[in-house]
């Protein structure tokens, strides 16, 4: 499970600092986050692991307040330069929220959605898109019978797959999963896990998780958060088993968060 | 068993711990009890006075129904008297709806702008300034109305001005606060999360208003729309002042009409009560609480598809 050596990162974070007004959120943070492979963030509520993760796909632009120096590039890309178009970024850089967010449409439409946002518009075309991308996401055995009964007609754990189509559907370089995990039941929370797993074969996955065992099973890197700060990052398997830090260890073996 | 075991525990301490609080919420169960029923008897009063006096036009009088619903000769002095209401509700169902069609895309824009746009200027300054706007009592709409629109419709249109173009651009204005406060409330409420999906779909503002924000709120939208259509089916005054008070349907919009609301006003002070002309102003009353009615009914229904 451990992340193999010779792949190369496709995001690079270089002393990023990023501020909600007064409030320094994330304090020099410097990163790479290796290409088709599982990294996780993990550290106690208010560390920065989210915020850091939607400075990826720039979701803090809309908050307003948000100051940022330092350099982020994915693919040797500045996403923060001034000729980056937004809207395309995310489109490469797509991501799964906390609470499942299917939108009030059918499951097809809620799949199509990205696709047609973007300008595809056959039948053959979206229809061929909606069945990978579900098949991607592992519900398309459960939903094919039904992808025009509307998607709040889910369980919870679908409606997080779903949003995993939905997502995957734009085909996106990397997938930023927030969370994505903790309103699920175990059950939903393997399923998705397992999909992870498969996925990673194909994407670069950022998971941000408040469970440090998720993160222990699941990802190839980890990074360790306190504070704004990354006390630590490495591979998954060294980071539990010896971590170099004094409050990794503390944290991970459960003495405080 | 397990209720008589309660029931027992009560009657031991009753004296221990329930009566402080017995009266307090005997006191507050009556009071509100009273004030309902006060409600539910007003209404119910309303509704059987305004249906009897509305009904006798018909059966004391002999007033077929259906000729006065169609008919289209309004003239209850006359040798025989003649009572066609169509051109009163033809005058009020054309004034209310032409409002609606105006104030609705004004006011749901006006929301978009105060709640996608500039949240905090828009949440801060310019809704209280709106909901100033509904406090504005309707003779001051009419007045603006008959010294602003009327003489400007008349240099620019056919005709004196007044007509059901007039009343409905006054009503648009006098309806368009109700419109944009419910759709405000509306677009606020929508849950953060699905816009969020949106953007982060790579969707840019507006493709996220118009294929999330404005399908998702549509029934809540809707029903500012009729409650925005409702008031102006029911206001009288403002209308009254531009609209002419013709009793017949008029070939354009700027020929001179009348509605149902401003045919009672005119003419109720000038009639004698129990006279066939008073009881048909009551039928045109009683014309008026079944719009209502069914206004509310379709609001009910609207906000029914809202919450599922």
């Amino acid at each position: 499970m451990q992340a193999p050596a010779h792949t190369r990162a496709l995001i690079e974070i270089d002393k990023l600092n990023l501020y909600y007004g007064t409030f320094h959120a994330l304090k020099n943070v410097s990163m790479e986050i290796p290409e088709k492979a599982i990294t996780a963030f993990i550290g106690p509520s208010g560390c920065g692991k989210s915020t850091l993760l939607r400075t990826l796909n720039r979701m803090n632009d809309m908050i307003a307040g948000t100051r940022i120096e330092g350099k982020i590039a994915i693919g040797g890309a500045d996403i923060y330069s001034k000729e980056v178009d937004v809207e395309t970024l995310r489109k490469k850089v797509g991501m799964v929220f906390q609470q499942p967010n299917p939108f009030p449409k059918s499951i097809y439409d809620n799949v199509a959605y990205g696709p047609r946002l973007h300008g595809i518009s056959g039948r053959k075309q979206l229809d061929e898109i909606v069945e990978t991308s579900l098949r991607s996401a592992a519900l398309w055995e459960e939903v094919k019978d039904y992808l025009k009964r509307s998607a709040l007609s889910l369980s919870g754990g679908q409606q997080q797959r779903l949003c995993i189509a939905r997502a995957l559907a734009v085909e996106p370089d990397v997938l930023l999963m927030d969370e994505a995990t903790s309103a699920l039941d175990p059950i939903s929370t393997l399923k998705i896990e397992e999909l992870a797993q498969e996925l990673k074969d194909r994407y670069t996955i950022v998971m941000v998780t408040h469970n440090m065992h998720q993160a222990a099973r699941v990802s190839n890197q980890t990074v360790f958060f306190l504070n704004g700060e990354v006390v630590e990052y490495a591979e998954t398997e060294k980071l539990f088993s010896t971590p170099r830090d004094q409050r990794t260890e503390d944290y991970i073996s459960g003495r405080f968060g | 068993m397990e209720q008589s075991a309660v029931k027992g525990q009560k009657t031991n301490s009753k004296s221990a711990f329930m009566k402080p609080h017995i009266r307090e919420e005997w006191v507050g169960r009556v009071y509100t009890f009273v004030c309902i029923l006060v409600l539910i008897a007003t209404i119910l009063a309303i509704v059987y006075f305004v249906a009897s006096k509305g009904l006798s036009t018909f059966i004391t009088n002999g007033v077929n129904i259906g000729d006065l619903l169609t008919g289209l000769k309004w003239d209850p002095e006359g040798e025989p008297a003649v009572f066609g209401a169509l051109p009163f509700i033809f005058g009020s169902f054309s004034t209310s709806l032409l409002a609606a069609l105006i104030a609705a895309p004004l006011g749901c824009c006006a929301a978009i702008f105060m709640t996608q746009i500039m949240p905090g200027a828009g949440r801060r300054f310019m809704q209280p300034v709106i909901e100033l706007l509904a406090g504005i009592p309707s003779v001051v709409y009419g007045f603006v109305g008959l010294s602003v629109i009327v003489p400007m419709l008349r240099a620019i249109f056919p005709g004196q001005g007044i007509g059901i173009l007039a009343g409905s651009l006054v009503l648009a204005v006098m309806i368009l606060p109700t419109i944009t406060s419910i759709a405000t409330d509306a677009l606020a409420a929508l849950p953060g999360g699905l816009k969020e999906g949106s953007f982060a779909l790579g969707a840019t503002r507006w493709q996220t208003i118009y294929r999330i924000v404005l399908p998702t709120t549509l029934p809540a939208l809707l029903t500012g729309v009729v409650l925005g259509m409702a008031r102006a089916f029911g206001e009288a005054l403002a209308v009254q002042m531009v609209i002419g008070n013709a009793p017949h349907i008029p070939r354009s919009l700027f020929e001179s009409a009348s509605t149902l609301t401003s045919a009672i006003t005119l003419s109720m002070g000038n009639t004698i009560s129990g006279t066939a002309h008073n009881n048909a102003l009551w039928s045109l009353a009683l014309i008026l609480l079944t719009m209502t009615f069914i206004f509310v009914f379709i609001v009910r229904v609207l906000e029914r598809r809202n919450h599922r």
